[in-house]
């Protein structure tokens, strides 16, 4: 399993109800349902995905995150989890507070954009990042709100929002003690376990 | 090869699709228990006309009910004879291969309870008197249709549905068994519906009924006394329901090949082909869209009763199964144990995709498992009948996960 996963696993309790936003083909949702004996329901938009979600009996909601979550219950799950998706939503911030409406917990993970690399790639060649982790132009980029883990943790001070733990880890999904004294010069991905201060 | 020997092997093997269920044969139920009805009114004893396709395995737990729509009925797949043109009504769903797969599935369809393909309705014979029940037959709502089913189960040997699945009305009487027998249902398919019908919804129903009973032939419901039948009034009523199962594209593409390359400039085909390639300046039918419903009318006004088609708009305006919950419907599924699966299509405008997300939503509430699709589709509410590929692999895919989460559990 690869170690954001293993990460994500070890914040999600046992026989919980957890809500996963763009859920993707729902295998982290299948994994803690086997490991955790999770009741789990995904969000997604992309209709391929969708199917993969159905043929593996993975509860799935076809739903476009950007326009709002008022559909569900404050405090009906567990946990809400957010993985990899936070840059590419129009109201980052305001879906983040819709999460821990909803969920007594929140899970976020997104690429740090305050890693070393970005930092050298736009200082010497003087232009947006591109690499093989993110691919896109900045004209047709999904990506449209990067942000740093700097920048997520002012956020949750500015919203009172109480973090549990914080690891950061590189795009092998392996963290390292160097890691985590420098997380936003050495970290690639950023997983933040949260809830409401 | 003599003529006989070609008619044969026609008959078994080239007639049918590899996909098709082939030639099937209707069976009538008979059911002595009187089954009280939710006006009040009680049915002493009655008819239920069934086909099944497929086989039940021994643990009985491969078992689908399908439930019909407004205007359909038992014969949902396959044919009852190698001269039949059409196949059943959601053969493109149903058969050996097919979203639901006969070669795992048992299939089970009925037609509901005031019906008039078979089951007792306004054209059979009422006991008390003798004659047709026509009018005097009670109204049945969606609640009765399947507390008759539940019996139908019962008499089948079937304890749990691996899959209850209906489109529609259909959808209603899949959310109505999630309700009413949650231990009997696994898998709820509810597809292009609603939890209760809007106020447009009720007043084209109101359209169809009034279409028929001022029709001067209906006298009073009892016009089979009268050796004759409302023949304008239904077809009037079918030509008005046909226009809200369209979606304004549909028709566009439908009534408009012409046109088409029109598509490419600014006017766009607007599906306005005419039947004769030049206007009449009189009352005919000028336009392609006036004759195809003409013919739908006609079509539908010689194969169904116009007392079913009033009970059926009925039982689609009573339903609402959060009257008996204070009008909270998330607190009448709360005891549901299934799993949900609901598809709606983007240019339904009958039961319009924010029907099905206020089902969902209503789902959620109630804590259960959903799942959701809103497909892309040009067809309109008819669209649930169509083989898209997006909503046939999704059901498909449903479906057969379902079984194998059966088999799990039973073993």
């Amino acid at each position: 399993m690869r170690p954001d996963q293993e990460i994500i696993q070890r914040w999600i309790t046992k026989d919980s109800r957890v809500l996963d936003l763009g859920c993707g083909d729902g295998t982290l949702l299948e994994n803690i349902r086997q490991t955790k004996n999770v009741r789990g329901i995904g969000l997604e938009i992309d209709a391929d995905k969708i199917q993969r979600c159905v043929e593996r009996g993975i509860n799935v909601i076809e739903q476009d995150l950007d326009k709002g979550l008022s559909n569900f219950q404050p405090d009906s799950f567990d946990t809400v989890l957010l993985a990899q998706t936070l840059q590419a939503l129009s109201h980052p911030d305001q879906l983040i507070d819709e999460m821990l409406r909803i969920g007594r917990r929140g899970i976020v993970t997104f690429p740090n954009f305050g890693n070393w690399k970005s930092r050298l790639y736009l200082s010497t060649k003087g232009r947006m990042p591109v690499s093989k982790f993110m691919p896109h132009a900045w004209y047709d980029t999904p990506n449209i709100h990067f942000c740093t883990v700097k920048d997520f943790d002012a956020l949750c001070a500015q919203k009172n929002i109480r973090i549990l733990e914080r690891r950061v880890v590189d795009l092998k999904h392996e963290g390292s003690v160097s890691m985590r004294l420098l997380p936003n010069l050495l970290g690639e991905i950023a997983l933040y376990h949260i809830a409401r201060g | 090869m003599t003529k006989q020997h070609v008619s044969q092997e026609t008959r078994t093997e080239h007639s049918f699709a590899a996909d098709s269920v082939g030639l099937v044969t209707p069976a009538l139920y008979h059911f002595d228990e009187p089954l009280e009805l939710r006006s009040g009114k009680t049915l002493n004893a009655y008819d239920l006309m069934v086909e099944t396709y497929g086989e039940l395995n021994a643990a009985r737990s491969n078992a689908i009910l399908i439930c019909h729509a407004l205007s359909g009925d038992h014969h949902a797949a396959g044919y009852h004879s190698v001269d039949d043109k059409k196949p059943g009504w959601w053969d493109s769903a149903i058969g050996p291969g097919k979203a639901i797969d006969t070669a795992k599935f048992f299939v089970v369809a009925l037609n509901n309870l005031g019906g008039c393909a078979g089951s007792t309705g306004p054209t059979s014979i009422d006991p008390a008197t003798g004659k047709p029940f026509g009018p005097d037959f009670p109204v049945v709502t969606v609640r009765d249709w399947v507390k008759s089913q539940h019996r139908l189960m019962q008499r089948l040997g079937i304890s749990k549905w691996a899959a209850v699945v209906g489109g529609s009305l259909g959808g209603m009487q899949v959310q109505r068994w999630a309700i009413s027998y949650p231990q009997c249902v696994a898998n709820a398919v509810c597809i292009a519906s609603a939890p209760k019908l809007s106020a447009q919804n009720i007043a084209f129903n109101e359209v169809a009924r009034y279409s028929i009973t001022s029709d001067p032939n209906f006298h009073d419901g009892r016009y089979l006394e009268h050796n004759t039948y409302p023949k304008q009034g239904l077809m009037l009523a079918r030509m008005v329901g046909h226009i809200t199962y369209l979606s304004d594209s549909a028709m566009r593409a439908k009534f408009g090949s012409a046109s088409a390359e029109l598509e490419s400039t600014t006017r766009g085909n607007l599906g306005r082909d005419l039947r004769s390639g030049k206007l009449s300046f009189g009352l005919n039918v000028d336009f392609e869209v006036e004759s195809y419903l003409h013919y739908q009318g006609e079509r539908f006004s010689a194969n169904f009763d116009a007392n079913s088609y009033l009970l059926m708009t009925k039982a689609l305006d009573y339903f609402d199964p959060s009257v008996d919950f204070g009008g909270d419907l998330a607190k009448a599924f709360e005891n549901s144990d299934c799993k949900f699966f609901l598809v709606s299509f983007s240019t339904d405008w009958r039961f319009p995709p924010e029907r099905s997300r206020e089902l969902v939503e209503t789902l959620l509430r109630a804590g259960r498992e959903v799942t959701y699709l809103e497909v892309e589709a040009d067809q309109g509410h008819d669209a649930f009948l169509m083989p898209l590929p997006r909503y046939v692999d999704a059901l498909r895919g449903y479906l057969n996960n379902a079984l194998e989460e059966t088999t799990r559990d039973a073993s």
